[in-house]
């Protein structure tokens, strides 16, 4: 355990590697299908329908009140009893998406009640329909103001993608537990690990950064 | 933004810093016997999800075949026992950074003796590969294109990673627990346990009418402590040897195991 022995890096490299693409893979995929999700989950969470509003709470209060792990557990050791058998990654990808949707809702949700009602009026007085009023009026202006908040559930996501190594998918951390167990290098194999998923939060943070003021404008961080 | 993001990477030299500055720190360990002896207490890194070695009757306390040995191990030292769970992949740091004295059921291996020490052989540990009836595997070049799960870490995971082939699906889990939800669930096809451990989870699920498919090893369990302990080693290996002689061990090895001790298995 003493010094720094620079071999099992090597040996690992392609290892470690391999489980950043993954890791990568399912936090770009969540994103995709989870800011989606988010954005519909407000809209309903919003919506005159009084079904709309009340199924959408219901998800928000559910997801938000139980850990991601027993919901990670239940998608992929208890759906099966139901007859949905999931890979491993795609349970991941599910429970990671329905989960940061929860959070995601009520972030959008906060954006959409802080536009000023006048815009919304602004928008009827010239006759546009309502779902134009909601896609190019009132969804810019509410993503704007909570794009920073949408970005921190997004790495706080990522982070928590380390879970999903419980399900033997091979993520960055299930890499990591399975180089420990093997050279028993515990602490430079986290010591690594932990500047590794640090590099990847600050960079997914400017990816998204980048993203957002392509799409909403400068001025967003 | 990127002024914002600047505390960041100084925060992240100084982890760094730290990292490196750690490294070369070695701890020197006088003497283990004498701090088991000194703390009045023995603690004992065992699986919490292993039957029948080690796990929670109704009453929500641990019992089983290691357990029983803990006690054993305690008396004979004159302390008390604190049992600690512990994990396939996390109880050798465990062991080597103190937070435990010794484990129990070990199979000894080359990559293990590097950073571990071993007392004599406590129990018997046959490895299995295991799988519903319907499922014909004959060994492990059957293997091939199958899933099977496997506590990460463990012996089992090494034997089976080696004995497999390139195609097999191997699914590695964090505990026993795991690799028996997995296969219970019909996320895997099959599972690599000790035939013990197998036979007794398996037993409370007669339905999937799971049988042991081929033996992967013979492996059986040591006590394991931190290398350049003698004194420990010894009274160990010492506390071991009175309950081979005084059939103590023999007694626990029916009550778990449903058999005598047989020296040939040890």
């Amino acid at each position: 355990m003493t010094g720094l022995d620079v071999g099992w890096i090597a040996a690992s490299a392609v290892a470690l590697a391999n489980g950043v693409v993954t890791t990568v893979w399912l936090i770009a995929v969540t994103i995709l299908f989870g800011g989606v999700l988010s954005v519909a989950g407000a809209a309903a969470r919003r919506s005159g329908l009084p079904w709309c509003r009340a199924t959408a709470s219901g998800y928000v209060e559910l997801i938000r009140n139980t850990p991601f792990i027993v919901q990670l557990f239940f998608v992929f050791f208890g759906l099966p009893s139901l007859g949905v058998h999931l890979t491993a990654t795609v349970a991941a990808i599910l429970a990671m998406t329905i989960n940061v949707s929860a959070y995601g809702t009520e972030i959008v949700r906060a954006g959409l009640d802080a536009v000023a009602p006048g815009q919304r009026e602004a928008g009827r007085a010239l006759g546009l329909h309502n779902l134009t009023i909601f896609v190019c009026i009132v969804l810019p202006q509410a993503l704007r103001t909570v794009f920073p908040a949408l970005v921190s559930q997004m790495v706080i996501t990522m982070l928590d993608s380390a879970v999903v190594s419980q399900i033997a998918v091979r993520d960055l951390t299930y890499e990591a537990d399975l180089i420990q167990a093997h050279t028993f290098l515990s602490f430079q194999t986290y010591a690594l690990v932990t500047a590794i998923y640090l590099g990847l939060s600050i960079l997914l943070r400017r990816v998204l950064g980048l993203a957002g003021r392509a799409v909403l404008g400068p001025g967003i961080s | 933004m990127t002024s914002r993001h600047r505390p960041h990477h100084r925060f992240a030299a100084v982890l760094l810093g730290c990292a490196i500055a750690a490294m070369g720190w070695s701890a020197a360990w006088a003497d283990a016997l004498g701090d088991i002896h000194k703390a009045g207490v023995l603690k004992v890194g065992i699986f919490e999800d292993f039957p029948p070695f080690a796990s929670a009757g109704s009453d929500m306390s641990l019992h089983g075949y290691d357990v029983d040995v803990a006690n054993a191990l305690a008396a004979t030292l004159g302390v008390k026992l604190d049992l600690v769970g512990i994990t396939g992949q996390n109880r050798i740091p465990y062991l080597n950074e103190h937070k435990v004295d010794i484990l129990l059921s070990v199979g000894q291996s080359a990559e293990r003796e590097k950073v571990i020490d071993f007392t004599v052989a406590y129990a018997p540990y046959y490895i299995a590969v295991m799988g519903p009836r319907a499922l014909p595997v004959a060994d492990a070049a059957a293997l091939a294109g199958k899933t099977i799960a496997v506590n990460r870490g463990t012996l089992e995971d090494t034997s089976l990673t080696e004995a497999a082939p390139k195609t097999a699906d191997i699914k590695r889990f964090d505990n026993y627990n795991g690799v028996i939800a997995a296969f219970l669930a019909g996320q895997v096809q099959l599972i690599a346990v000790g035939n013990d451990v197998g036979a007794s989870v398996l037993a409370r699920h007669p339905a999937i009418e799971p049988e042991q498919k081929f033996q992967l090893m013979s492996s059986p369990d040591h006590i394991a402590l931190n290398k350049n302990e003698p004194a420990l080693k010894q009274a160990l290996d010492e506390a071991i040897a009175k309950m081979k002689t005084d059939g103590s061990l023999n007694k626990i090895s029916l009550q778990w195991l449903q058999k005598p001790l047989d020296a040939k298995d040890l």
